[in-house]
């Protein structure tokens, strides 16, 4: 608690607001090959990806399979080591935290993934599992199974609830008690990895409302991974598009849904199906499909489905510009304007 | 002139559990018209892909058909023997599942897998005699459906295994092998679920162009609003095991008259503008113990006495199918007076 108090008011000395800064941050996963298992090429997976998450704001990394938004908040909660850039979490470089600060961030920063099943123990009681992670944690002592129940309340469960088993429980049910494990340390920073896409549309709204009333009331601070852009429409305040591990485009969610610069974050928003007959809004179908990740990016790594493409953007990488405010752009296009 | 090609009445399948029997199907009634593409939407569990499975025969062995009937282009196929639908399958009718992984053999080549294909079911290439013109026949035949559907490089590409493959190339060739033997309905169940929204933006678009090319029929069963909407001329909407409301994709979006219909329209994020979004309370019903009445009456807000206890008919309003007891107007005028 010590180390957080400090860093707490290091934090109040420096008067931003920003919770957690990316910056330039990379991952390659080695690939191993022949009889001896030795390094024979990478999977870049994340290749250069920077943005500012504020305090109790929702920031949406949004981006296709294969386009390493599940890396970075891997690397975020601290389960995968970058190989290159800087996790900074209230200044503090997130790679050089000493064990006891570690064990801080651990707590302050949770994440829910997409498959509540598979994060659930089957053979534990939803109990054991939340009063587990408070034991570990050391929160509320002799308390905790009250802490449990309120917990319960919080996420729209009841006490019944703490005495079933995961399999017990509909996909819903099961992602709420997700997020009551992770409530549980009183964190500041939650990783939710596609929260809602294994649930089916009508219980997926309950889960979003739940986790906006959540963030109105104990003001966590989301990064919220996914690929479902009405989702993002829904929730977040700010949104970051990647593409092949780099970030191309970052705005404020309203701004991008009414103005995206970047060919990529428009094509991808005209390919999202509309629920309203008729409303083809001349879709702007993108050609061929997203290149291969063992090869490193050397210009632009839309250069091949780009419909605007020009022989700048063949041979360097687009410069980062700032279109207004805090909407930046990573696109040769906007250069030259 | 528009003609049935599918008629299904009064379907109805259970599947012995060790948990009891499941009522997945408690008569599905819906017919299929030639060169149409019909869209079956629903929630997991409301018997969707169960009535695509039943439709070719195909449900496991713990499932009984225990009523109804499927006319399929003048013959009655819950009555036909095993060698009979045999001829149908894969000639007349043939499926596109959601996960390529699953359909595709990994150990053999993607023209080897085309080849055996054809040589079962194509009547022309089945007519040759010498061997050396079949090889060529084959060959000519599977270079010609690659390149129909946009396959890049189709020499290549046939020489491939599955997992050389993209999850959109694999969909691709799925679409290449059901088009290639020309069959009279296609039923594709979650074609686009695994991909990427610009991967199912061409897709999607593929398949609308190689159906009305063929003047195929195509059911699409689904769980996304959007797609049905953007791709089908007439939607059915499921739930548990019923269809509760079906009628011209138009229509039903801009009106929709079911309160479970209603109830997903609004619970649906969208991409293309900012809506208030309200979820359907509680969850789908347990398929074992079905609750008396209408299985929506739970979740629905505008449930009276008379959904309790009995179920609704099967109502016609304005060309529309509606299942609920509000439009009932023996019900509703009974209950005024």
């Amino acid at each position: 608690m010590e180390a957080a108090s400090k860093i707490r008011a290091e934090e109040a000395e420096k008067g931003d607001d920003v919770l957690v800064r990316i910056e330039g941050l990379r991952k390659w996963f080695p690939i191993l090959g022949g009889v001896l298992q030795r390094t024979v090429g990478y999977v870049y997976a994340v290749e250069d990806v920077s943005f500012d998450i504020r305090n109790a704001e929702t920031l949406a990394l949004v981006g296709e399979s294969g386009s390493g938004k599940t890396t970075v908040g891997l690397m975020l909660a601290k389960l995968e080591p970058p190989t290159g850039g800087k996790i900074l979490y209230r200044g503090r470089d997130v790679s050089r935290l000493s064990s006891r600060e570690t064990k801080w961030y651990r707590k302050k920063v949770q994440m829910v993934f997409q498959d509540p099943y598979a994060s659930l123990n089957p053979r534990m009681l939803i109990k054991d599992t939340i009063m587990e992670v408070m034991k570990v944690h050391r929160v509320s002592g002799r308390n905790s199974y009250d802490k449990a129940v309120e917990l319960m309340t919080r996420v729209g469960l009841s006490e019944e609830h703490l005495y079933r088993y995961p399999h017990e429980l509909s996909g819903g049910q099961r992602q709420r008690a997700v997020l009551a494990r992770a409530l549980c340390v009183e964190p500041e920073f939650i990783i939710l990895d596609e929260p809602t896409a294994s649930l089916d549309v009508s219980v997926q709204a309950q889960v979003l409302d739940l986790l906006k009333l959540l963030q109105d009331e104990f003001h966590y601070t989301y990064l919220l991974i996914t690929h479902n852009l009405a989702v993002v429409r829904y929730i977040s305040d700010r949104t970051v598009v990647m593409y092949r591990g780099m970030w191309v485009e970052s705005s404020p969610t309203r701004k991008l849904f009414g103005g995206a610069e970047h060919p990529y974050t428009r094509a991808l928003l005209s390919s999202v199906p509309i629920p309203e007959p008729r409303s083809n809004v001349a879709k702007q179908l993108l050609k061929g499909e997203p290149p291969n990740p063992t090869e490193r990016v050397k210009a632009c790594p839309f250069v091949d489905r780009c419909p605007h493409v020009m022989p700048v953007c063949g041979e360097k990488m687009p410069p980062t510009t700032r279109i207004n405010g805090s909407h930046q752009v990573r696109c040769w296009l906007s250069v030259k304007k | 002139m528009l003609s049935k090609i599918l008629e299904v009445e009064d379907l109805k399948v259970e599947f012995h559990t060790y948990r009891g029997v499941v009522k997945a199907l408690n008569g599905v009634s819906f017919m299929v018209e030639k060169g149409e593409v019909f869209g079956l939407a629903g929630e997991t569990g409301s018997g969707k892909s169960v009535t695509g499975l039943a439709i070719q025969r195909l449900l496991p062995s713990n499932a009984v058909v225990v009523g109804g009937r499927i006319m399929f282009d003048g013959r009655d196929l819950l009555n036909l023997k095993e060698e009979e639908m045999n001829k149908i399958r894969g000639k007349e009718m043939t499926a596109v599942f959601q996960d390529p992984h699953t359909y595709l053999n990994p150990v053999f080549k993607m023209q080897d897998q085309f080849r055996d294909i054809l040589l079962v079911n194509d009547r022309e290439i089945a007519s040759i005699k010498d061997k050396r013109a079949i090889k060529k026949a084959v060959n000519n035949r599977i270079i010609q459906m690659l390149t129909e559907v946009q396959m890049p490089a189709p020499e290549r590409v046939a020489k491939m295994y599955p997992h050389e493959l993209s999850g959109g190339m694999k969909q691709r060739m799925m679409l290449a092998m059901a088009f290639s033997l020309r069959p009279k309905l296609i039923i594709a169940d979650e074609p686009t679920t695994a991909l990427d929204v610009t991967i199912q933006a061409q897709v999607l678009e593929l398949m609308k162009s190689l159906q009305r090319k063929y003047d195929t029929s195509v059911i699409l069963i689904t769980h996304d609003l959007g797609v049905i909407a953007e791709t089908c001329r007439r939607i059915a909407v499921m739930y548990a095991g019923r269809i509760i409301e079906m009628g011209n994709v138009d229509s039903v979006y801009a009106k929709p008259l079911h309160p479970y219909t209603q109830g997903l329209m609004r619970a649906l994020p969208r991409a293309d503008k900012d809506l208030k979004v309200e979820s359907i309370g509680g969850s789908v019903p347990d398929l074992v113990e079905l609750p008396p009445g209408c299985p929506f009456h739970p979740r629905c807000p505008h449930a009276m006495e008379v959904c309790r206890k009995t179920n609704p008919r099967t109502l016609k309003i304005d060309g529309r199918v509606v299942e609920c007891h509000l439009y009932d107007e023996e019900i509703t005028e009974g209950r005024v007076a």
